[in-house]
């Protein structure tokens, strides 16, 4: 009898544990796809930001093309690590591109513009958050996954650890803004 | 580590809804026999309960029924009662907070709130919804103009918080039952005053009479308590949870200055709510209320406040920012701080 009821709450946990797996690695996916929501949203975005700005940013030419080059490669990348690289390329040129339009009074007057910038703004923001999120599930996941006695269980099931959103070392670091660049031109 | 936190406190919440709906069907339950015994619809002669206690299951269907209404549109009554609409992108502003709860429900891993908002100059917010998935955060529009992107974050994400480990569903169920409770025990006394306790001769004792009389007295003990003393709960149940939801903003935003800062901006600010009414003050993110700023510590103070001081409040996240970030803040608002702290 008391064999029974062990052997009964044995099966009991590793059903348990197993599910509690499962959900974490369901929330580490639905997680990634919530990034990858913003980093669409975001490709979506650039034409439009480009085109409105252009006119006034004839000086930022660099900046501008960065952007577009960086997004192109983005879109076409063949591989999650190239794609990644290129995204972080992205948030770095935008980041540049959000300080040097500071400099420019007209844009602050362009009611579109002003738009765009607040869709990029919170664009940037959720990419950040969503980010944010995925890391702390990863964590959970990954938890989980090393610690004692769950670890037998995943190792069987062949549940593995996620990896961690990093971001480039670019992009972690303060955006230079070309001081040189910015003169103010009427 | 977050989420399991968030989890326990879920538990907690649902089992707290519980025990108050348990709590209140009760308090509705004793008040109507009360009323039965009172009225002498029913009495105990020689052992035998003789009579129909109507009254008892009237207060009885009477509280299922509004424990069932609040659970389902309670969110809807306490939106009503503050005159809230849904909030459009129909200015910048205003789609800057759609952006920012946006932004916040992402942090949290929540699905997004529905925005309201309510036109009133004073700046503040509150949250209410029985789960995540039928949440509703609420502006007013003086928090809307007064606020900067990085405020509203820390603000929304406040709310969020109270969102995630079902604080709201909590406060929605307390908010009602106050109001539910106010309600029977001004029914008690007009009841009572147009005669309501006529003996309708069914008791043959003196003893019997005299016992009635006791639980009459009772009733009007209950009816009278039992407002203040809901009151009372819903200021201590909400007062807990204010520290909380601070410390998980900071925890959403990864930024103690966003809610430090607006924080600091409210306390600055001596316009009281309109519409913050006594039965739904414990669910905005400062006392609505006027002339109860709260930065009193007395005893009293604290007992019937449905917030913690928010000087305290401030202190807090100042030590979560770390003091040399104080420091910094401290050289640009440290005079009205000090003041209010």
């Amino acid at each position: 009898m008391a064999f029974l009821i062990i052997v009964v709450a044995i099966v009991a946990w590793v059903v348990f544990a197993y599910n509690r797996l499962v959900s974490l690695r369901n929330q580490v996916d639905n997680s990634w796809r919530q990034i990858d929501v913003q980093l669409k949203r975001r490709h979506d975005l650039i034409p439009n930001l480009i085109e409105a700005v252009k006119g006034y940013m004839q000086f930022e030419r660099d900046t501008l093309t960065q952007i577009v080059e960086a997004r192109a490669k983005a879109v076409s990348a063949p591989d999650q690590a190239s794609r990644m690289a290129a995204e972080s390329q992205i948030t770095a040129g935008l980041s540049r591109l959000m300080a040097v339009m500071e400099n420019y009074p007209q844009l602050k007057a362009d009611e579109n513009v002003l738009k765009l910038q607040e869709e990029l703004t919170t664009t940037e923001n959720q990419i950040a958050f969503a980010r944010q999120a995925y890391n702390d599930v990863v964590l959970d996941l990954n938890t989980r996954i090393q610690s004692f006695p769950t670890n037998l269980i995943a190792s069987n099931f062949g549940f593995k650890a996620a990896e961690y959103f990093k971001g480039a070392p670019e992009e972690q670091a303060v955006p230079k803004v070309d001081l040189s660049m910015t003169t103010p031109h009427a | 580590m977050a989420s399991s936190n968030f989890r326990s406190l879920e538990a907690a919440n649902r089992r707290e809804t519980a025990v108050l709906v348990g709590a209140f069907m009760l308090l509705f339950g004793a008040l109507g026999l009360g009323l039965d015994i009172a009225a002498r619809d029913i009495a105990i002669i020689d052992g035998h309960l003789i009579g129909f206690p109507v009254l008892t299951i009237a207060a009885l269907v009477f509280a299922g029924m509004q424990s069932i209404v609040s659970y389902y549109s309670g969110a809807s009554l306490v939106l009503l009662s503050v005159h809230a609409r849904p909030l459009t992108p129909d200015t910048a502003k205003h789609q800057m907070v759609l952006d920012v709860i946006n932004e916040m429900a992402l942090a949290a891993r929540m699905p997004a709130p529905k925005p309201y908002i309510i036109d009133d100059p004073s700046p503040n917010a509150f949250a209410t919804g029985r789960d995540p998935a039928h949440s509703v955060i609420c502006v007013t529009q003086g928090l809307v103009d007064q606020m900067d992107r990085e405020e509203l974050q820390g603000v929304i994400g406040h709310e969020m918080s109270h969102v995630a480990d079902y604080d709201i569903r909590t406060m929605m169920m307390i908010a009602v039952m106050v109001g539910g409770i106010a309600m029977i025990s001004d029914f008690v006394y007009r009841w009572m005053f147009w005669g309501g306790f006529g003996a309708r001769g069914r008791s043959s004792s003196d003893r019997d009479n005299q016992a009635a009389a006791l639980i009459t007295v009772a009733v009007i003990v209950l009816a009278a308590v039992a407002p203040i003393f809901s009151q009372l709960l819903a200021m201590a149940v909400s007062r807990q949870r204010e520290y909380l939801a601070d410390a998980s903003s900071v925890e959403f935003t990864r930024n103690p200055r966003a809610l430090l800062r607006a924080l600091e901006h409210i306390a600055r600010i001596e316009s009281p709510l309109k519409q913050g009414t006594n039965g739904t003050a414990h669910l905005f993110i400062v006392n609505p209320r006027e002339g109860v700023r709260e930065d009193d510590e007395g005893f009293f103070d604290n007992l019937f406040s449905t917030h913690p001081p928010l000087g305290r409040r401030i202190a807090r996240l100042q030590a979560l920012l770390g003091a040399a970030g104080a420091a910094k803040l401290d050289a640009q608002s440290g005079a009205d701080t000090s003041v209010r702290g």
